[in-house]
């Protein structure tokens, strides 16, 4: 038998079967991508467009139900937009910058994010999770289409895999029985309870917190005038909990996100009427519909180690954090645009397998990080003991009141980009430049004229000169490096001065095809960045 | 960088001391106890710098380095 677990909003992918099924030996794939989510999807994308065959395999057939992700931070769009499907996702976003904070009946303070200029994308937008999937998807097909030779197989589970040196033999179960294939790697995108995880008996390990959260996404009737804003509630008197959180998605859709304790009765919680009671209670007199309902508990937890061999893991697979902060598909969005180049390079024989060690380093360096904001934020909301309480109230008192609160009030840190410090790609840092442009750094876009700097980022590696001479390309074992020549002079927006120079007059950037700064320095010295490309590619220490 | 301060620095010493009595007057111990949280929180920030703060932090759990 076959069944869904749960239900799906856009079949995209129905079961069909594939002559692999018929094959009289396992047909052996390049890479094969276990887990059909918004980070499996994305891995394809990227393989997809350096041309590496990728077969995604499924267990559903589309883009589950229910809007799980509804924030999507610059970082995780600007990777979608260099897959080539960011722009819908803006489009169909809803943008926010007023956030208001209350504590039991009382409104504390009032922020407004004010936004920095000058990038294409914005520090975060709302959008339910299956649209961010179905666009992924569409720019799936339209990949297939222009013969990207990427594939995926509905209704395909993966049930047994077995490791290997240089390949993975994986058993697949289908409407139509099993079958055997082959794969030289395998990146498990297969969620939080990542099946492979289990079947190849590695350990997830960290912090379950001890919370429930019911979730509401309704749809307001008739002319509800209710702004665009983030409204956090630490006790809200309305309704028990710890906290409500409300939030604006696209379609009239808003979330609304109880925290309702531990012991509860899931069933009893879950029954429409007594979501309307709790809903009722906190919004007052509103009509409206209810979209969707779930209730989840989460955990903070990682793997030991994202790499065993020829298995990678990326996404909730790999780590899980607190929905406090909208980190979960945030952070495994950077995964894969960390991990798809190195594959690249490796498959292609273009650099060592020792690069793609470095994704374990730089990726648990990004989960440990979103880890640590995120269980802050989980202990600001629920002080774990009488004291945090009392400080907790007590920053919440004086927020009201005085602006330097207000900082320490943590109702979820949203998420930033992880800088790659200490990373042994990076090269000592030899430029006098701003320090959000040091070796590590993913770069912050900039806008040139109608375009930004970001679209002419990526892909490759790039030699970035700003008022400085170079080489137009140059060549260093089997890595091209391009040059993208800028000048801050004539910059009306002053922003590649302030962004990339600093107090530098000139400056030299070794961009990796991830968009992160491997090297920089104030000129184009041949034998330091030849060096620096073989540390960026794992050939050298 | 610069160390906490942990010789005599307050000028009219009896006189804060009072007031410091004085502020927590009538209040239960309950109300007492948010007014030192709040006081400690707008006295961290006016000190503003990361190092000391730690070292008060010590220095008040009296965790010494002799
Ligand atoms: C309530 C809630 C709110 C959230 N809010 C945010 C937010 O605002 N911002 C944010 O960035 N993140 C948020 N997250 C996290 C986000 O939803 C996840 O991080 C994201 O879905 C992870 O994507 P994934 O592809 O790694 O895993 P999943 O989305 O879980 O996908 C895994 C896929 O693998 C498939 N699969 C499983 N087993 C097998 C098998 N044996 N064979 C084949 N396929 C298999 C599954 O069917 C599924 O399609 C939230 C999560 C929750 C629960």
């Amino acid at each position: 038998m076959f069944d869904d677990r749960y239900t799906l909003a856009y079949k995209r992918y129905p079961y069909k079967k594939s002559p692999d099924q018929d094959a009289s030996a396992p047909v052996r794939h390049p890479v094969v991508v276990m887990g059909g989510g918004p980070i499996g999807i994305a891995t394809a994308l990227d393989l997809g467009l350096q041309g590496i065959p990728t077969l995604v395999l499924d267990d559903h057939e589309g883009v589950g139900m229910g809007s799980r992700a509804i924030c999507f931070a610059k970082r995780c769009l600007e990777v979608a937009d260099r897959y080539g499907c960011g722009e819908p996702m803006l489009e169909k976003g809803v943008v926010w910058n007023v956030g208001k904070v209350f504590h039991k009946d009382d409104k504390v303070f009032e922020f407004n994010l004010l936004p920095e200029e000058g990038h294409k994308y914005p520090a975060f937008i709302n959008l339910q999770q299956p649209y961010y999937e179905s666009y992924q998807l569409d720019r799936f097909e339209e990949l297939q289409a222009q013969g990207a030779p990427i594939e995926i197989r509905g209704k395909n589970r993966i049930d047994n895999v077995e490791v290997h040196d240089d390949h993975v033999v994986l058993t697949v179960m289908t409407p139509d029985g099993e079958y055997t294939i082959e794969a030289e790697w395998l990146i498990g995108c297969d969620g939080a309870s990542s099946p492979l995880r289990e079947m190849l008996g590695y350990d997830f390990s960290g912090k379950v917190f001890q919370d429930s959260f019911l979730i509401a996404d309704i749809k307001m009737k008739g002319d509800v005038d209710f702004p665009t804003e983030r409204w956090f509630w630490f006790e809200p008197s309305h309704g028990e909990g710890a906290s409500v959180l409300l939030h604006r998605q696209p379609d009239d859709v808003w979330r609304v996100d109880f925290q309702i304790g531990w012991d509860v009765d899931r069933k009893e919680e879950l029954k429409e009427e007594n979501i309307r009671r709790r809903l009722d209670a906190f919004l007052g007199g509103v009509e409206y519909d209810m979209v969707w309902s779930s209730i989840y508990t989460f955990q903070c937890k990682r793997m030991e180690s994202f790499r065993h061999g020829r298995v990678f893991f990326a996404g909730d697979a790999a780590h899980q954090v607190s929905p406090f902060g909208a980190r979960g598909a945030n952070s495994g969005m950077q995964d894969v645009d960390n991990l798809g180049w190195k594959l690249g390079l490796v498959m292609a024989g273009k650099a060592p397998d020792a690069l793609l060690d470095s994704y374990n380093f730089e990726r648990i360096h990004g989960a440990d990080e979103n880890i640590l904001n995120s269980t802050r934020s989980t202990d600001f909301i629920t002080p774990k003991s009488a004291m945090s309480t009392l400080l907790r109230d007590s920053v919440l008192a004086l927020s009201e009141h005085y602006e330097f609160a207000r900082p320490m009030v943590n109702s979820g840190r949203l998420s930033v980009p992880c800088t790659y410090d200490g990373s042994p790609l990076n090269s000592a840092d030899a430029l006098d430049g701003p320090e959000r442009t040091r070796p590590g750094s993913p770069c912050p876009d900039v806008p040139l004229g109608d375009e930004f700097l970001l679209s002419k980022l990526g892909n490759d590696f790039i030699l970035l000169t700003i008022d400085t001479d170079a080489p137009e390309s140059f060549e260093e074992d089997g890595i091209t490096v391009k040059r993208l020549a800028l000048s801050a002079n004539n910059d009306p927006t002053n922003l590649l001065k302030e962004r990339y120079l600093g107090e530098a007059e000139s400056a030299v950037y070794l961009i990796r095809p991830d968009q992160h700064v491997a090297a920089r320095r104030p000129s184009f010295d041949e034998t330091q960045l030849r060096a620096a490309v073989r540390r960026a590619t794992g050939k050298e220490q | 960088m610069s160390d906490l301060i942990l010789n005599p620095n307050i000028n009219g010493v009896d006189d804060f001391y009072a007031e410091l009595v004085a502020t927590h007057e009538g209040l239960s111990d309950e109300e007492s106890q948010a007014l030192n949280a709040r006081l400690l929180l707008v006295m961290a920030n006016h000190i503003g710098d990361r190092a000391i703060l730690s070292q008060a932090l010590s220095a008040a759990a009296l965790k010494s380095k002799e």
